[in-house]
């Protein structure tokens, strides 16, 4: 019975896992680590650096963030902390004034310590900093797949470059749901799709423009990755302590049973009895 | 050592001349006999008992931490996650052993419902336990508010402006609830001393008095048989055995710790049950401007949701409105007056008729589908699954009168069986 | 029924159970710790001491730990009469090691001469005491050689916040870690030789 009830809790847990943007655009999944503490440093360098301008982590405490990390503190405050008077153990703040935010960018740029836990996980803005393309209709020449006309610009052009929307070849689908080739040259029989279509068939519409950006497709998707990974972090930093005490826990508590039940045992064979 | 013994049973017979304890040890613990042929489904009251101890305790300590201001509010619980020493621990015990709480409270009715165990003499028993049970709604909506998340912002909203429902009066009502024109720290202020302090008091008392009414008769069992009709020469029930220690570790111990394995695997691995215990738009402070996409209350309310937005066309001149909130809280009423609903002359499920068991299952089923629909966007099919649902909810009340005075019933054995 | 069985395995029952309380006392202790935000407000801090008279004093000033810190610049008429009357001290010597760092195990208690340290918790129940610095008769002393006078039980301390005999206060007042960063910045609560 108790197993029954307990599969019976997960499945509608499972069931809950409703993974896209609120634009309709289907998010790309990663898998976060946090025992990957190089991509964890990475993430804190490129957010330190290109993000903390304008976004806070204010419920977030240097001195813990290097802790957990593995970033010594004397190194923290030397390359990651540009403000002389902070201190370790402060929280990390900027200085961004909302009512000039409001003024720049149309909304106050949100505090993202929790940001990732407010997405339901980290894959939303893992695809989100991948989505960039150019619109020159927009305030900063940039629109976003999965958050649309949004007022940020893209603050990682300068690594990824620019991105526009194009229309693409891709093998045309046959009544069977299969992809269809030439029967002679085996090769794909295409159509151009665009926009939406491309998405619908899981490709992406955005093309790179050549000779833009400093990075790689694959080195921008590992800053992305990190970045992300390192907001997965600070959404829930006790997340690692948590699950290692829970598996003693447990453990604990498995042990515990064999003796409670090996008690009770002794005491319900004696409901038969006359008391 | 006989001396020691000794000294202790004067100490004892001292204190017991001046305080019952002894006496009263005797008739709540090793003297109060409990049938011996309890199952599975007599572990949820002891449990409710473990949760409300484990939300008594973590909630006193989250409260040295918690800041009940609208400014101070949100960070403070932040606070509590990560600077805090084991804050997270707290914080999670307490949350998860909300939902807990009412995981065990509803299988607990459940089992009330399918052995009868509201029926003569157990009344009041069962009075007193939906009103833990109002208690409780109260407890987790009120708590609900404290993180001063948008959820928790906007649930509230919703809830409160219910009471704008109530003819004449409704805004007013809505108004003096608040004590501002929208949800504000004020609102919150006063939650936080109902949560902490008022409905918890009131709690206690109510689960004394349930306990207290549940010793005076007797426990009932599944087969709903009545132990003391047969005693044996010292005047104990023949299928009775003493609740300690034959049932506390016998049978509670083993189970208590079965039920945290459960319990401790959601804390530290799924403490926010995938946005189902702690809400995903709760991950960032309350805003006034922005309501989130879904409003869902927590998936314990949501049956009771559900029934409030089925009611979607206005009737004898009131608004839907209006009769969304008569039928939710018609839906609570209805428990309370179970005991005199059911006619039939047996007790369990197992010897009532079919049209009683068919009843039960198809009203769980309902029950389900309607906690589901709750935390869906509603549609025009949903909406009217969710009126179907709503009716057969009331239909199991309603026409128990009826279906458990027609039907067949087995014979009921003389003493328990196993 | 084997009684043997059962006794054991109420022990050991027992037993673990035990230890599970005792886990989960764990984070209900450990929340009394102080939070990481009261450690980063008990981080050391740095003061301007430049401005600062002989004879005069900054403070309390809500400082290091949020405890009240004094910082005392003693003149050359105050450091001269200062040992001069040290058999009225309960400890002269400042020999109780944990009132003190070692670097201020010294006549002044002090690391500089002419500049005092301290934190201003009566060492009594904690009361902050007064600063009495001017050497004149006073209501509590008729011989008062400058100094710091509690209000809550009368206890005295000397200009090196050294406690008089006769006083309920056991020990002399605490001088906290310190050092200096050129001459007009201390910085209180970190040694010398760190960072």
């Amino acid at each position: 019975m108790l197993r029954l009830i307990s599969v019976t809790l997960l499945t509608l847990l499972m069931s809950f896992s409703v993974q896209a943007a609120e634009s309709g655009y289907p998010l790309e999944h990663m898998e976060p680590d946090l025992h990957d503490q190089a991509s964890l440093q990475r993430g804190a360098k490129t957010y330190l650096n290109y993000c903390m301008a304008c976004h806070s982590l204010k419920y977030q405490r240097y001195k813990r963030t290097a802790a957990d990390i593995g970033i010594p503190e004397d190194l923290m405050l030397e390359h990651l902390i540009f403000d002389p008077e902070t201190k370790i153990g402060d929280l990390m703040t900027n200085n961004m004034k909302i009512a000039t935010a409001k003024n720049w960018f149309g909304a106050a740029p949100p505090d993202l310590t929790m940001y990732s836990n407010l997405k339901g996980g980290p894959d939303y803005l893992y695809t989100y900093l991948k989505s960039f393309y150019q619109d020159e209709t927009r305030p900063f020449g940039v629109n976003n797949l999965v958050f649309e006309n949004v007022g940020m610009p893209h603050v990682l052009m300068e690594l990824q470059g620019m991105q526009v929307k194009t229309c693409k070849d891709v093998p045309r689908l046959a009544a069977n749901g299969g992809e269809m080739r030439d029967p002679l040259t085996n090769d794909y029989i295409t159509e151009k799709l665009c926009g939406d279509e491309l998405v619908h068939r899981g490709f992406s519409p955005l093309t790179h423009v050549e000779g833009t950006g400093s990075l790689s497709a694959e080195e921008y998707d590992q800053v992305v990755y990190d970045l992300s990974n390192f907001l997965y972090y600070t959404g829930e930093p006790a997340r690692l302590q948590r699950t290692t005490i829970g598996g003693y826990v447990l453990l604990f508590l498995a042990f515990f049973y064999v003796f409670a039940w090996l008690l009770g045992r002794e005491y319900h064979k004696e409901f038969h009895r006359e008391h | 050592m006989a001396t020691l013994e000794q000294q202790f049973k004067d100490i004892m017979r001292w204190v017991d001349d001046r305080l019952p304890v002894t006496e009263t040890y005797e008739k709540h613990m090793s003297k109060y006999y409990a049938p011996k042929n309890f199952n599975f489904w007599y572990i949820f009251g002891v449990l409710a008992f473990v949760v409300l101890v484990n939300q008594l305790l973590t909630g006193i300590w989250l409260t040295m931490n918690y800041v009940p201001t609208g400014e101070g509010a949100f960070a403070s619980v932040e606070y509590i996650m990560r600077d805090v020493e084991f804050g997270w621990l707290l914080r999670y015990m307490h949350s998860t052993g909300a939902s807990a709480f009412f995981v065990v409270v509803y299988l607990h009715m459940f089992r009330g419902l399918m052995y009868g165990s509201y029926q003569k003499p157990r009344e009041l028993i069962w009075v007193f336990g939906m009103f833990i049970y109002l208690a409780l709604m109260a407890e987790g909506f009120f708590g609900y508010l404290l993180p001063w998340g948008n959820m928790s912002y906007w649930g509230a909203q919703v809830i409160v402006s219910l009471a704008s429902a109530v003819p004449v009066w409704g805004d007013d009502i809505a108004l003096w609830v608040r004590g501002d024109f929208n949800m504000s720290g004020v609102t919150l202020n006063r939650f936080f001393a109902l949560h902490v302090v008022a409905v918890p008091i009131v709690l206690l008392v109510l689960v004394a008095l349930h306990i207290l009414a549940l010793h005076e008769v007797g426990s009932n069992n599944p087969d709903g048989v009545d132990i003391k009709k047969h005693l044996d020469d010292n005047g104990r029930p023949l299928d009775g055995i003493p609740f300690h220690p034959y049932y506390t570790i016998g049978h509670d111990l083993p189970g208590i710790v079965l039920f945290l394995i459960v319990f401790c695997a959601v804390i530290f691995f799924f403490p926010d049950g995938n946005g189902m215990f702690l809400e995903h738009p709760n991950y960032e402070p309350a805003d006034p401007l922005k309501t989130p996409a879904l409003i869902a209350p927590v998936w314990y309310y949501t049956p009771f949701y559900s029934m409030l937005r089925a009611a979607t066309f206005p009737l004898f001149g009131m608004t839907a409105k209006f009769w969304g909130l008569v039928v939710m809280a018609g839906a609570i009423a209805i428990l309370f007056v179970v005991p005199w609903l059911d006619k039939s002359p047996v007790k369990s499920m197992r010897y009532k008729g079919l049209a009683s068991k068919l009843f039960l299952a198809i009203f769980v089923v309902a029950f389900f589908i309607l906690g589901w629909l709750g935390m869906q966007h509603p549609t025009p099919a949903k909406t009217i699954l969710a009126q179907v649902c709503t009716a057969i909810y009331f239909a199991y009340f309603l026409l128990m009168p009826w279906y458990t005075s027609v039907e067949k019933t087995k014979p009921v054995p003389e003493r328990v069986t196993f | 029924m084997n009684k043997g069985r059962r006794n054991f395995l109420i022990g050991a029952t027992s037993v673990v159970g035990t230890a599970g309380v005792v886990g989960v006392a764990v984070p209900f202790v450990g929340s009394w710790n102080p939070s990481a935000k009261a450690l980063a407000a008990g981080a050391p801090i740095k003061i301007d001491i430049s401005k600062l008279s002989e004879g005069d004093m900054i403070g309390p000033i809500p400082a290091w730990r949020d405890k009240p810190v004094f910082v005392v610049k003693r003149s050359a008429a105050m450091l001269e009469k200062l040992n001069s009357e040290n058999n009225r001290l309960a400890d002269p010597d400042s020999a109780e090691e944990k009132q003190q760092p070692a670097y201020a195990q010294n006549a002044t208690r002090s690391l500089r001469e002419d500049v005092l340290v301290l934190i201003g918790l009566c060492t009594h129940l904690g009361c902050s005491p007064k600063f009495y610095p001017k050497i004149t008769p006073e209501d509590f002393d008729p011989n008062w050689l400058g100094g710091f006078y509690c209000p809550c039980h009368g206890s005295k301390f000397d200009l090196a916040g050294r406690v008089y005999k006769g006083v309920p206060a056991p020990t002399n007042l605490e001088v906290p870690p310190h050092r200096y960063e050129g001459d007009s910045v201390l910085i209180i609560g970190e040694d010398e030789g760190a960072a």
